[in-house]
């Protein structure tokens, strides 16, 4: 992404390198999950930590519901659904590229000079370099309760509510990934970032768990215009659930998610080439 | 990898082959921001890399030596294509190493002796493994050119350990071989033998040096072990304060900057320093003198005979220069010579 060797490349050399890097991506993943089996135990607790931490998180939601009936008029289980979708997308984002958070550490400690020696793209190497499937447990809670709620909410299932569930977690995961792009990319003009990022990504993900119509104004733009995250769940549930939003959209919002996640995938692909190029300019 | 060795066909009668590596005013500033107060920041720019022209031909086997924070990295790394220039050209095997970069990496192989580019935590085997993929290695020279590693680097019965357990010289062992293996035309070692005992320092130098004489890859080091330059480059650039302070053969250098000897002397009995013509006392320590003086000017039987006439010795050696010393003075700006020979 970051690097073109050769500008004149036609669409089939394109083709190539795209498997290329998929091909990378899988084999330095598969690697790193390879290294962490050395530390099977430490494994385990850990996701077994994740998935306890996950299941209370959904809990104070749940306990939330015991205090009132709905939340800005969504029942439990609509809710349920939101906070699903939204955990899954985020989750299957984290796994991917939400190692892409070290890049701050990395630019500190110099090691990312060396991941810029190997013949692979810079984004690739650094996300699949530091792949983990610790991250499964946020996926595995995220999936159980958008199972149930698929199961206890009223879905007037057709073919297109079916595609449009599909069409969500894709777009969502898209987007969701892009957001972790861009937000750990300030790290090529700020050292320190992490916080940052995380206050976009956890932060993002967390609170498009919620119907966004509860929020104040300067957050709902916020998560319309600024880091669109309303695309990822909100949105598209509305029309999956068949709710009305009081916010009173347009309706072809609902099915634009793909477009957004487009749009954000340039728009990442931009803000990291841009910062690897102020890196490179600026050096360590 | 087809080693299509791209770069200037020209070529002259003293060092034949194409130029792999070639800089004209080579720079890169960093700009440092210190703080001034609560809010105000000064911000300064330093050239750590100034004006540096520089080229290098296949074949050859450069020390690339400096002070700590000469620009020894900043430069590797704009070789490599990590940082881009901020000033001047820079062509490494007929390619742009910044806009190129992808490209330039599969031909070239980049050592670092305090970081490791293996899977700390696989066995090394799976390095070799892995590498082959990243670096698109086809099977038969991934073969055989691990096969001629394992035997020369004697890497045998480290394969199924995991890099983590390995020692410093076993794991640099590795690491030579791994950036080896896809049959680089070119390769920068920064600092290769730091930390290690002198059984490894002297494998990985047999190595290097086997290496570039049999498959003609240029090597470009960098090094604070001074003894690393003697075992293995004719040629040595020296750089300071971002700048190159000398450029040429070592013999050269030796001639120009070593002229001075020392004489150790144990007298019979402890007194003041010796007052010999021509000479210096550098160091007295009980009954023993160090005296150096300019072989130019002197000789050492002069000095010995003078000292003879003086004081009854015990005991004398003479010490002929050691390169670090030449550094020393070359950085001193004790010998009035600026820069050597360039290239031609």
């Amino acid at each position: 992404m970051a690097d073109r060797a050769a500008p004149h490349l036609g669409p089939r050399a394109g083709r190539q390198a795209l498997t290329t890097t998929v091909e990378a991506y899988l084999l330095l993943a598969s690697a790193r999950v390879r290294s962490d089996w050395q530390y099977r135990t430490s494994f385990a607790v850990f996701l077994f930590a994740s998935l306890v931490i996950n299941v209370f998180d959904f809990v104070g939601i749940a306990v939330l519901f015991t205090k009132t009936e709905t939340l800005g008029d969504w029942s439990l289980d609509q809710v349920a659904f939101l906070y699903g979708a939204a955990g899954l997308c985020f989750g299957i984002g984290d796994l991917l590229v939400g190692s892409v958070e070290n890049l701050s550490t990395k630019i500190k400690d110099g090691s990312f000079d060396v991941l810029l020696t190997r013949p692979v793209n810079a984004l690739v190497n650094l996300t699949a370099s530091e792949f983990t499937l610790r991250r499964l447990g946020k996926i595995g809670q995220a999936a159980a309760i958008f199972a149930i709620a698929l199961a206890v909410n009223d879905i007037d299932w057709t073919p297109g509510r079916g595609v449009a569930v599909i069409v969500m977690l894709g777009a969502g995961s898209v987007i969701a990934s892009a957001t972790w792009v861009i937000t750990a990319s300030i790290a090529f003009w700020l050292i320190n970032t992490r916080e940052i990022g995380n206050a976009f990504t956890y932060g993002g993900g967390l609170a498009i768990s919620y119907p966004v119509h509860v929020f104040e104004q300067w957050l709902r733009v916020l998560l319309t215009f600024i880091f669109p995250l309303v695309f990822v769940s909100y949105l598209p549930a509305l029309y999956i659930l068949g709710i009305d939003s009081p916010l009173a959209l347009p309706d072809f919002l609902r099915w634009s998610s793909p477009v957004v996640a487009g749009a954000m995938v340039l728009v990442a692909t931009r803000v990291w080439r841009r910062g690897l190029r102020r890196y490179r300019s600026t050096g360590s | 990898m087809t080693s299509s060795r791209t770069g200037d066909p020209e070529t002259s009668i003293q060092q034949p082959g194409p130029a792999v590596i070639e800089t004209r005013g080579l720079t890169k500033v960093f700009t440092l921001r210190t703080r001034a107060g609560a809010l105000r920041r000064h911000r300064r720019d330093v050239e750590a890399v100034n004006d540096i022209d520089l080229v290098v031909r296949a074949g050859e086997m450069v020390g690339y030596i400096g002070p700590n924070g000469a620009g020894k990295s900043t430069t590797i790394k704009m070789l490599t294509g990590v940082l881009a220039p901020s000033n001047g050209s820079v062509r490494v095997l007929g390619l742009e190493p910044v806009r190129q970069r992808i490209a330039l990496a599969r031909r070239i192989g980049v050592v670092f002796g305090q970081r490791s580019q293996l899977w700390w935590d696989l066995p090394l085997a799976d390095s070799f493994a892995l590498l082959r993929t990243v670096y698109r290695i086809d099977a038969a020279t991934h073969r055989r050119n691990l096969d001629a590693f394992i035997d020369r680097l004697d890497l045998g019965p480290l394969l199924d350990t995991p890099v983590r357990q390995l020692s410093l010289g076993q794991r640099m062992r590795g690491e030579l071989a791994a950036a080896l293996l896809h049959d680089p035309e070119l390769v920068f070692l920064d600092e290769p033998t730091v930390g290690l005992d002198v059984v490894s320092k002297h494998e990985v130098r047999r190595f290097l040096g086997e290496l570039n004489r049999e498959q003609g890859t240029t090597v470009l080091l960098t090094t604070h072990d001074l003894s690393d330059i003697e075992h293995l480059c004719r040629r040595m650039v020296i750089i300071d304060n971002g700048t190159v302070a000398y450029d040429g053969p070592l013999d050269d250098f030796r001639s120009r900057y070593g002229t001075h000897r020392t004489i150790v002397v144990d007298l019979q009995e402890e007194g003041p320093p010796l007052d010999v013509a021509g000479t210096d006392v550098v160091d007295v320590v009980g009954a023993r003198q160090w005296l150096r003086f300019d072989r130019r000017l002197t000789s050492a039987s002069q000095v010995v005979t003078a000292i003879v006439a003086q004081r009854a010795i015990r005991d004398l050696a003479i010490e002929e220069p050691d390169i670090e010393d030449m550094v020393r003075r070359l950085y001193d700006g004790t010998a009035h010579a600026e820069t050597g020979p360039q290239a031609p």
